[in-house]
């Protein structure tokens, strides 16, 4: 399943490629993509696991820019 | 334009204003007048009244670099600014309680406030590239007008489904695709495909989403939902671009997870092995946190894919839509421009010009019509329009690709297609190559006689080709029509390679060849109308349909859309590739330049922290001036 998502308060371009970085090695995601101008986080993964995924997902931007936040 | 700054930036530039009214006095202080030096405690007063400024500036750095390093990311650019900048103030303090002078505390308060300016700067660069893509964009309509139980009720246009009425009335947005009903109007698609003349359309005509209704109310059955209708389609090609990350997109963030450790590494080294050797550990040290201010890769990580993403959209804006920035690399370098013939370089419109033999000519269309009345190929159509009348029904047709139609009713055959077709059916029939499209006609295998189409070549073929050809690109034209007709096409516009008489596949087949031979070290483009080689524009490097909007299947098989039905599109295409490229490669060169040079000559004592902030902050704002220069781009 793809899904993408808009991403609150990104503001600086090589946490957005840390983050894509560190999401891309969470288990069940086959790919992903986050566009630091466009400010979007496409993300594919499976279905069953996805929300967990998300969570991981949104863990681990808080990780390298502390206000930035998935917008769902 | 003018920019709105954000929350964010507005308090940004309050906090730059009001550290630099404490800032500037107290520096005109401290170096005119010398506070606080000469006594033991001396330090303590400058210190203070620096650490003010430098909370003021920079406790957002500070709370950051904090919050990063209890989420183990040491090597975060706040955490690393905050090194450079205390450690600064730490010798400060040390030379001072020597009494040797209170040189750095100023250094430090000034890499953060012009931290702050570039940070500042670049927000408000990226947010005015952003706008000024999304401003071209405008073509999403935000509600529609449909009937239900007899009233008009504005809704969402994602709201109303298949088959539903809407009404726009005149100077509003078409919400969605369908087919006029009732009403005659002009319809002006400027915005989506570039066309300046507004189109008259009445009941029974297809509308598309994001067109502009011009005089008069219409009436619309909707045939699509919003999320598959033009709009959409288009909204989505666009924003989904910048997935599709560029090679140098991606060499540039595995560049950047090696760039910030190998220099903190070398700031460490600096500060340790020359202070064993020599001696000097404050010198050293110092001259290392200017490598600690330098260890954010930001300007290059920033506008590279800036660069492309301006690209992308000035690309729409000129009606190209580039389905990812690595199209725009290989658009770039692109060596081989292969074109259809077709719809592609003739405008697709075909006219009968004459049929042979004469005396016949009623009797020869009136067959052709009931063995193409219900193909969709614009021959066919021709033929039909042609013939004018009620063609016979009864028959059932075969066609066969590149041969022609066979039509059979209770025993009679009508042949209606190609020499080759006649030849595979051992028909004779005169060989006709004056150049114009040939449609051989025989009833019952008997010979009857010959239909002569002719197709006119697209306004801007010619130039656009020659321009291809000035930047160094091959030309080739492939077609499924004869020999003679495709030798005039090819003179005409200016092309010496092309082949006929090709069958679809053989067109796969020939771009293959392309693609195996000339185009190794270049990409090959395959330019077509979309409508029916959709198998070559899938094959070669970078599909390139035109004018094909509203059509699914060919905006789904190409890489790049030609909104605009014009080919000088492509030489725009190109030069837009090109100038993007070259300035990402600038955007990757200049700084590396800029900040190798700067850690050499903070080794060698000769620049401070003063220059390394440069080499931070005011090397990325100049990459993102630089990746904003795309816009100009003609």
């Amino acid at each position: 399943m793809k899904k993408v998502f808009r991403l609150e308060n990104l503001g600086c371009a090589n946490c957005a490629a840390k983050m894509e970085k560190a999401i891309s090695k969470i288990e069940g995601v086959s790919f992903v993509s986050i566009g630091f101008m466009t400010r979007r986080l496409t993300i594919e993964a499976d279905e069953s696991s996805f929300d967990m995924i998300l969570e991981k997902a949104q863990k681990i931007i808080k990780k390298f820019e502390n206000d930035c936040k998935i917008v769902r | 334009m003018k920019i709105e700054l954000s929350k964010k930036d507005k308090s940004r530039l309050l906090r730059i204003i009001s550290s630099l009214i404490i800032f500037v006095p107290l520096l005109i202080a401290d170096k005119i007048f010398d506070i606080g030096v000469q006594t033991e405690i001396g330090w303590v007063l400058p210190c203070i009244l620096y650490f003010v400024v430098y909370i003021i500036i920079g406790y957002d750095v500070l709370y950051k670099a904090v919050v990063n390093v209890a989420h183990l990311n040491p090597l975060d650019e706040n955490f690393l600014m905050c090194i450079a900048t205390l450690g600064a103030f730490t010798l400060a303090i040390y030379t001072g309680v020597k009494g040797e002078g209170t040189e750095g505390f100023e250094e430090g308060c000034a890499v953060l406030i012009f931290y702050q300016i570039g940070e500042l700067f670049q927000s408000i660069a990226t947010e005015r590239s952003r706008r000024s893509i999304a401003s071209l964009m405008d073509i999403c309509p935000d509600y529609a007008n449909v009937i239900r139980n007899g009233i008009v009720e504005a809704v969402l246009p994602e709201e109303v489904s298949i088959g539903e009425t809407i009404v726009v009335k005149a100077g509003e947005k078409i919400p969605l695709d369908g087919e006029i009903i009732s009403g005659v109007s002009s319809v002006d698609s400027s915005s989506l495909t570039g066309e300046s003349v507004p189109v008259e359309l009445s009941p029974g005509d297809k509308v598309i989403s994001g067109c502009i209704n011009l005089t008069s109310t219409i009436e619309i059955k909707v045939e699509k939902e919003f999320t598959d209708s033009t709009v959409s389609k288009i909204l989505e090609l666009v924003e989904n671009a910048s997935d599709k990350k560029s090679k140098t997109e991606s060499f540039i963030t595995k560049f950047a997870r090696w760039y910030t450790p190998v220099v903190v590494a070398l700031a460490i080294c600096l500060a340790v092995v020359p202070t064993l050797i020599f001696g000097n550990g404050e010198i050293w040290i110092y001259r290392s946190l200017s490598f600690l201010v330098v260890s954010c890769p930001c300007a290059i990580v920033i506008s590279v894919p800036m660069a492309f993403f301006m690209g992308i959209g000035i690309s729409s804006k000129s009606f190209i839509l580039v389905k990812g920035s690595d199209y725009i690399e290989k658009l770039d370098k692109a060596s081989t421009f292969v074109f259809d013939k077709t719809g592609t370089l003739t405008t697709g419109e075909f006219r009968v010009v004459s049929v042979y033999p004469e005396e016949k000519e009623q009797e020869i269309l009136r067959l052709a019509a009931i063995a193409e009345t219900d193909s969709i190929h614009p021959i066919a159509r021709s033929i039909v329009k042609k013939y004018g009348q009620q063609v016979d029904t009864g028959y059932t047709t075969e066609s066969m690709a590149g041969y022609g139609i066979i039509a059979r009713s209770n025993g009679d055959e009508i042949l209606c297609g190609s020499y080759k077709l006649m030849e595979k059916h051992g028909i004779e029939c005169p060989l006709q190559n004056d150049g114009h499209t040939a449609v051989y006609v025989a009833h019952n295998s008997q010979y009857i006689g010959v239909i002569l189409i002719t197709d006119e070549i697209k306004k801007g073929a010619k130039e656009a080709v020659s321009e291809l050809k000035n930047m160094g690109v091959k030309c080739v034209m492939l077609t499924g029509d004869r020999e003679q007709s495709a030798k005039k096409v090819a003179e005409s516009v200016g092309i010496s390679d092309y082949k006929a008489s090709l069958l679809p596949q053989n067109k796969v087949y020939e771009v293959e060849g392309l693609m195996n031979g000339d185009g190794k070290d270049g990409y090959v483009c395959f330019v077509g109308d979309g409508i029916n080689d959709a198998p070559v524009l899938m094959r070669s490097d970078i599909g390139i349909s035109m004018g094909a909007l509203g059509s699914d299947a060919a905006i789904e098989a190409s890489n790049i859309v030609l909104t605009r039905d014009d080919l000088t599109s492509l030489v725009k295409a190109k030069a837009i590739a090109r100038g993007t490229v070259r300035i990402a490669k600038q955007n990757i060169i200049i700084p590396l330049f800029i900040k190798i040079a700067i850690l050499i000559l903070a080794t060698l004592g000769i620049t401070n922290m003063w220059m390394a902030v440069f080499g931070d902050v005011g090397v990325a704002v100049l990459a993102i001036l630089n990746s904003m220069r795309i816009g100009r781009i003609k």
